[in-house]
């Protein structure tokens, strides 16, 4: 197929929608996530949406995307309060505390779905279509939800953004200002949890962790500005999702979620190495450079 | 042995070994790792079978546990560089890793029977059906003998070096001083996890690994102060855990891997709130005695 064919293929048109929008949604968010030491949070969440999608069905008995997103975010949300609460409240560590959450919350949620597996009307619900990412079932109506949730992701950003930057960079004082931590913290969980809503049915639960961390993760390489690293992170994010979905309609038998985490994966590792400023290569090559002569 | 008998047998085994290395995980502040590493060993595996020809135990062993190892690697090294941070560096590892394997599978093994819906539910339900064949004699399920060894590895690696490795994990500079440097205790001890999650993860899944590495040991954290308690009630509670979710999903009929987990979650929740030191309830309390009484 042409590249004119692929762009005009209905389906695939599609699945590039749904991939750069979630590369585009979750480099914005994941900067944040990132530079609060969060970035993790994305992983736990994704698990965690599994009991409301199943809990979902089971009281609605209704599979339509919206119904069965809105259940979803709803238990990562709540995964995500109970998350911060256990790490505000004992002596856990974030990371036992992002394990437990992760862990019960989609065990808990596999209970469910084999629970909605054996209702007579489900015929294999295909509840887990929501899970695993597969891109090349998006259609147009699954797109246009993402976009809706895409947008008010990105519009809450813009709205709170000075708020969130000081929550990243000094939240001391920025509670000293006058900005309540806790309830910023929660705001941005909330973002967060939008993005993984967009990212469940494109690259699936265990891929989510890639999306967030590895635009915010290559861009930081590039800037030390907030505002530059945001974009920078939005354009990777949507360039992997481009690139993964076109490498994946271009041969059969490549599945679009992890090809989308492997070209994201190839813009960190070139980033990291090459990045003019902080890159490995570069550095190496100006402290060599640096280095006065042996003398002989 | 009865089908139920098996799995709550497996599912005990399986909950003692991880428990085991979770205590040390946890206070080392790796919990994270051990999801990585039940992630990140499935393109050990698949190159395993590939290069053994077929679905071979050893051979799938033996690239689980190198994938695990080249994880923690790449951590490290990533972290090392100060480009990104060390949980940066684990979301960064483990998801390529994993992608990479689902994409070998689904590119050259579409008839192998190891998708990632699999890897992530497990399937202790067949625990039974699986039998350790040598020869033409059967020497009853393979899930057991597998899982029954990994435990006694666990058990003597612990045992021989517990000095060594609570030394490294309280006091690293000590214990490099010493000469057992932490690194390489670190690193037997992320092959441990590595080999034990593998083990672990094509009798229970992935995801319930992750949950017994790092659930009763969390929950024994809320409960004791001193390592060897610690220990001792992490394997206990993932025991007990994993022997009430298999009895209470043959009663509910559903899923054991998922009610192992939702039950050492509400003990979990339970130590939580009653916990005698660290309790919710028990600090309510003495915040509330603190209170200036009125006159």
């Amino acid at each position: 197929m042409d590249l004119l064919g692929l762009l005009t293929d209905y389906t695939l048109r599609n699945v590039l929608l749904g991939a750069a929008l979630l590369g585009v949604v979750s480099g914005v968010l994941g900067t944040f996530a990132v530079l609060r030491g969060q970035g993790l949070l994305g992983d736990a969440l994704a698990h965690a949406a599994l009991p409301g999608i199943c809990l979902a069905f089971l009281l609605t008995g209704s599979k339509a995307m919206p119904v069965l997103l809105l259940g979803a975010g709803v238990a990562a949300w709540l995964g995500a309060l109970l998350l911060l609460w256990i790490v505000r409240q004992t002596r856990l560590a974030q990371d036992a505390a992002l394990g437990i959450v992760l862990a019960v919350f989609f065990e808990f949620g596999l209970t469910l779905l084999t629970v909605a597996n054996r209702r007579p009307d489900a015929t294999q619900a295909g509840l887990d279509r929501y899970l695993f990412g597969q891109a090349a079932t998006l259609v147009g109506e699954n797109v246009i939800v993402m976009a809706v949730l895409a947008a008010i992701a990105l519009l809450a950003t813009a709205a709170v953004y000075k708020e969130l930057k000081l929550l990243a960079f000094d939240p001391d004082f920025g509670s000293s200002l006058g900005f309540g931590v806790g309830p910023l913290s929660v705001a941005l969980t909330t973002l967060i949890t939008v993005a993984i809503l967009i990212g469940l049915q494109t690259v699936g639960v265990v891929l989510m962790a890639a999306m967030l961390i590895g635009p915010a993760a290559a861009a930081r390489q590039w800037t030390n500005r907030l505002s530059t690293m945001i974009a920078l992170s939005a354009a990777f994010g949507a360039a992997a999702g481009v690139v993964g979905a076109l490498i994946s309609a271009s041969a059969s038998r490549i599945p679009t979620g992890p090809m989308i985490v492997l070209a994201l994966t190839v813009i960190v590792v070139g980033s990291i190495l090459f990045a003019p400023a902080r890159g490995v290569l570069p550095e190496w090559w100006r402290t060599r450079r640096a280095a006065p002569e042996t003398p002989a | 042995m009865s089908s139920l008998s098996v799995i709550l047998l497996t599912g005990a085994l399986v909950a003692a070994a991880c428990a085991l290395l979770g205590s040390f995980v946890l206070v080392r502040k790796m919990a994270m790792m051990t999801d990585a590493i039940s992630h990140a060993i499935l393109p050990g595996i698949v190159a395993a079978y590939f290069l053994a020809k077929g679905p071979n135990l050893i051979a799938g062993f033996v690239g689980a546990a190198a994938a695990g190892l080249l994880t923690v690697a790449f951590v490290e090294a990533l972290q090392r560089s100060r480009k990104v941070t060390k949980e940066a560096a684990i979301g960064i590892v483990f998801p390529a890793l994993f992608a990479l394997g689902v994409l070998i599978t689904s590119r050259f093994f579409a008839d192998v029977h190891l998708d990632a819906d699999a890897v992530l539910y497990g399937s202790i339900e067949l625990a039974a059906e699986d039998l350790l064949l040598v020869g033409d004699r059967s020497l009853g399920p393979q899930a057991l003998w597998v899982m029954g060894g990994l435990l006694l590895v666990d058990l003597a690696f612990v045992l021989l070096l517990y000095k060594e490795l609570k030394l490294a994990t309280f006091d690293p500079a000590l214990a490099a001083s010493l000469g057992f440097p932490p690194v390489w205790l670190h690193y037997a001890l992320m092959a441990m996890v590595s080999v034990t999650a593998v083990g672990g993860f094509t009798a229970v899944g992935a995801v319930l690994v992750v949950a017994l590495f790092i659930v009763p040991p969390a929950t024994a954290f809320l409960l004791t102060d001193r390592l060897p308690r610690l220990i001792a009630l992490s394997v206990l509670l993932g025991v007990g855990g994993a022997i009430a979710g298999t009895l209470a999903a043959f009663a509910l009929d559903t899923s054991v891997a998922g009610a192992i987990a939702s039950v050492t979650g509400l003990i979990f929740g339970l130590a939580l709130l009653f916990s005698p030191t660290q309790g919710l309830l028990r600090r309510a309390w003495r915040l509330a005695a603190q209170l200036p009484r009125l006159p």
